[in-house]
């Protein structure tokens, strides 16, 4: 990243180029993800998806997205004009600040703040002021039910996460991920959710905490993005497509682009937080600044896999099923794993 | 018990209400579940009354209310078929209510058995009898503002609904 | 064919402008403050057909739900009256519910011989209740797959009908048609069954028997969806005999009632099975999770029957006992219930000598079952009635004829 800026001497093109890298990055990844997605989803339902555009419907995504650029853009009469605009574009804008703190590789991180972790968790949160602005401001009751469901979901599955969050920082010392990663560089019995690289002793008793820590902030960032089990709030079956309903064409695009990037945002997170991020897991062999990108974007790949595996196939939670999974489940095994972290750190 | 049976009790208690009845089954070779063709004819203001009493006396215990269907006969009279089961004793009664089509009023049952509700107002729709003390007593399967009784054998379709041409 | 002579319609009143305290639902009541009206109207993913559902609300629980049908209404009543031969009927009546129209031609067959006192051969007798039972399991799919849907799962729904498609083979190769048969005649059937019947059927019960075992796998004891369904909806006895639900619906809230038993037709009794009933094993008696694997054990005792059935096949001809003309005698009269996947389907049937019935009463088991939602689902949430909805298994073209 450094060269980068020794090329060009002006700071502001620096800024702006390093900026939309990730934009190109989410735009060619959003279309990999959803082809992945409907093609897993047709297999695990026993038929086939995308056989005609192109060979075995590779360029359907192409279609899709071109589709919903060229359609119609509907805002009802009654709706509140300027929120029903804006809210697509602060949704996006939640998910897409979230790149800037993402550790690529060990060369290119968006921004190398010392407040990565926290950043992250608080700028996210404006997904949830987009989907609110969508909810009310479509002048439609459903919609309303979608976006307050969906704030009350995503609120209180923010303190998970961030407890989560709070248990890595413990044990590495520091909130920026690029520091967490390189903290875990070294081959795969450095990981985190094996304990870390800590002597043997620790390293055993901290292994079944972390490996219950990484499955709630799993369950955590899935209910964080709204995907099944959690989508309650764009429930197809109830909700005729939840805070969605009111919108077409381009708006509906951005919720849908910042849907599938939230998914491999939510992915990318759990792997630099405990998988290794950008380090291989053979401890030299295939390691270096480009194999970190190899790396990253494998393992958050297989986990946007295990996401679209469980959409395919677990019903959904009710809205007070999720809040009570969220309060009276997750945080307080969270506590007790923050308790015997800080416990074993000190002994 | 037979229908017989029920016929004496309910002759014995309510005996002016009994209008007529056909209690001679039409025979063939029809076991228990098909000899459904004798009926009680009770008058439309006793109609409760009897099914109530039908509903909470021990021996009749008839709670399974099958089928409530309304009836034009043709000749001016329309009328309402009950047909009753026994969930407990496994005996079965049909009753029949007439009123003329001047004066189309029949008593509800829709607090006797619950599902008389929807039926009552599938009457009222399609044959106009108006069900007194019915509790919600509105077209059930047409649109609100439909004119006419459609199953009354002297129907007329309408020309123009909002403007659409009816009969095609 | 819009006249443009006719003035506008008159704007029907909606309820939205109103102030608070002042709205009425469509029954004339009064909402309060905290309370919102919401439609769950005609056209929505979930209600199973065009039902729309009047729901008020205080939040998320609901204080009043008002069912209003009739978008699918056809009079199939009248239009019964207008034909000139019973057998012509038979065509219209397996559209009123065409989940499941082997049962309701049945129905209406088995209502026709009682009142023209026609006996069919033994033959017949063994195809049709192979024939209803192959539909039921159909009817059932249906019913657990599109429930699977309400509840989030996608995935059952296709499971389901990857075998409802081999049930619509089977019907193919018998008479041609894979959803509206026309196959059940007054006095026989329209066609024998052809060579290749009963190998293919027994395949298909070797099939599936597996198969209610993997769907029972992903769908029914899997914990979210026992948690979604398990008290919920809860049809207590009473209000259900009350309200004379039938079919699994009452059999899920513990009464131990089948038609099939205790008002037997045809040669059920000859046969071994045994009606399910819902016993609350994860719950409540009559929840939700009740009906869903009262459908579910339905299909493997359909499974039992056909077998039997298959086994015990005699010979004979199919069309021997079809009148040439269908004249009952006058101001006869009968009501003829028999077990549809649904419930109780009875057909009333009122003859006045003439080759045309007088009046057809239809008593569709859906119109009657709908009628207690509102009763089960006051004090919900509105996901609940989602499901409490799809656990009733409706098909609106019966419940609207």
């Amino acid at each position: 990243m450094e060269f980068i800026q020794t090329l060009l001497a002006n700071q502001l093109i620096v800024s702006i180029l390093l900026s939309t890298l990730p934009l190109i990055f989410i735009n060619v990844m959003v279309l990999v993800v959803l082809y992945t997605e409907m093609k897993v989803a047709a297999h695990i339902q026993d038929r086939v998806a995308y056989m005609r555009t192109g060979w075995h419907g590779v360029l359907q995504p192409i279609a899709d997205m071109l589709k919903l650029l060229q359609k119609e853009d509907i805002i009802p009469t009654k709706a509140d004009k300027l929120l029903f605009r804006m809210a697509p574009f602060i949704a996006f804008i939640g998910t897409y600040v979230v790149y800037a703190v993402l550790p690529f590789s060990s060369i290119y991180i968006g921004s190398n703040i010392n407040l990565g972790a926290f950043f992250l968790v608080a700028a996210g949160s404006f997904v949830v002021i987009g989907i609110l602005m969508a909810g009310w401001a479509s002048n439609n009751k459903w919609s309303l039910f979608g976006g307050i469901r969906s704030a009350a979901q995503m609120i209180s599955y923010e303190i998970p996460t961030a407890l989560a969050i709070v248990i890595v920082v413990m044990i590495t010392g520091s909130l920026n991920l690029q520091d967490v990663t390189k903290f875990q560089d070294g081959g795969i019995g450095n990981w985190i959710i094996f304990g870390g690289p800590l002597p043997w002793a620790q390293k055993l008793m901290l292994m079944p905490f972390t490996l219950i820590t990484f499955l709630i902030l799993f369950v955590a960032s899935i209910a964080e993005v709204n995907r099944t089990p959690f989508d309650l709030p764009e429930a197809e079956s109830e909700l005729v497509q939840g805070y969605n309903t009111e919108y077409s064409g381009m708006r509906f695009a951005m919720f849908y682009l910042s849907e599938y990037a939230n998914l491999f945002t939510v992915s990318a997170v759990v792997v630099s937080l405990f998988l290794g991020g950008w380090s291989s897991p053979f401890n030299s062999f295939m390691s270096g600044p480009l194999w970190g990108i190899f790396w990253f974007v494998t393992k958050a790949y297989t986990f946007v896999l295990i996401q679209i595996w469980l959409r395919w196939t677990l019903p959904r939670l009710r809205v007070d099923q999720l809040m009570f999974v969220s309060w009276k489940v997750l945080t307080p095994w969270l506590f007790v794993c923050i308790l015997a972290v800080g416990l074993i750190l000190v002994i | 018990m037979t229908a017989h049976e029920i016929f004496n009790i309910l002759k014995t208690k309510f005996g002016d209400a009994l209008i007529e009845t056909k209690l001679s089954a039409a025979g063939g070779s029809a076991s228990i579940g098909y000899a459904m063709q004798m009926w009680i004819s009770i008058a439309p203001d006793k109609i409760r009354e009897i099914c109530l009493f039908l509903r909470d006396d021990s021996a009749m215990q008839f709670d399974y209310l099958s089928c409530l269907s309304g009836v034009d006969y043709n000749n001016g009279t329309l009328g309402i078929v009950y047909h009753l089961t026994s969930m407990v004793y496994k005996h079965k009664i049909v009753l029949k209510t007439y009123c003329t089509k001047d004066n189309p009023h029949i008593q509800s049952v829709s607090d006797v058995w619950g599902t008389a509700n929807w039926h009552e107002r599938e009457v009222f729709d399609l044959f106009g009898i108006i069900i007194d003390g019915h509790p919600d007593l509105r077209r059930i399967l047409l649109p609100d503002d439909w004119e006419g009784n459609p199953l009354r054998k002297d129907y007329k379709v309408q020309e123009f609904y909002h403007g659409i041409k009816v009969p095609y | 064919m819009i006249d443009p002579t006719m003035p506008p319609p008159p704007t029907l009143p909606t309820n939205y402008t109103a102030k608070p305290g002042h709205l009425k639902t469509s029954t004339g009541k009064t909402i309060r403050t905290e309370e919102m009206i919401i439609n769950m109207g005609p056209q929505h993913p979930s209600t199973h057909g065009v039902l729309r559902l009047e729901i008020v609300v205080d939040g998320e629980i609901i204080v009043d739900c008002i069912p209003h049908i009739g978008y699918m209404h056809r009079c199939f009543e009248k239009h019964c009256e207008q034909m000139t031969n019973y057998q012509k009927v038979i065509a219209y009546a397996d559209r009123m519910d065409y989940c499941s129209a082997m049962t309701n031609e049945w129905a209406f067959a088995l209502a026709a011989e009682k009142l023209l006192k026609i006996e069919v051969p033994e033959r017949v007798e063994y195809i049709r209740v192979i024939m209803a039972e192959l539909q039921r399991i159909a009817s059932h799919l249906i019913a657990v797959g599109t429930y699977g849907i309400d509840s989030g799962a996608y995935t059952p729904f296709l499971y389901a009908f990857i075998d409802r498609e081999k049930i619509l083979d089977l019907f193919e190769i018998t008479c041609g048609a894979r959803l509206l048969y026309n196959y059940i005649w007054i006095g026989g059937l329209s066609h024998d069954l052809p060579p290749n019947f009963i190998e293919q059927a027994k395949d298909f019960i070797k099939y599936f028997r597996l198969r209610i075992k993997m769907l029972n796998d992903l769908l029914t004891y899997n914990e979210i969806f026992v948690k979604r369904t398990a008290k919920v909806g809860v049809l207590p006895k009473d209000v259900a005999i009350n309200y004379a639900v039938s079919g699994p619906q009452l059999r899920g809230s513990g009464v131990n009632w089948d038609l099939r038993r205790d008002d037997p037709y045809s040669i059920y009794h000859k046969l071994d099975w045994q009606p399910q009933i819902g016993k609350g094993e994860m719950g409540i008696v009559g929840d939700c999770w009740d009906r869903h694997i009262v459908r579910m054990r339905e299909m493997e005792q359909s499974l039992n029957i056909i077998e039997q059935a298959l086994a015990a096949l005699p010979e004979g001809n199919v069309k021997a006992a079809i009148p040439k003309r269908i004249r009952p005698e006058k101001d006869a009269e009968i009501y003829v219930r028999t077990e549809a996947s649904r419930g109780e389907l009875g057909y009333y049937i009122i003859s006045d000598g003439t080759a045309s019935p007088f009046r057809v009463k239809a008593r569709g088991p859906a119109f009657v079952n709908l009628s207690v939602l509102p009763e089960i689902t006051r004090g919900g949430l509105i996901a609940d009635l989602v499901l409490t909805a799809g656990s009733i298994d409706i098909v609106l073209s019966e419940v609207d004829r």
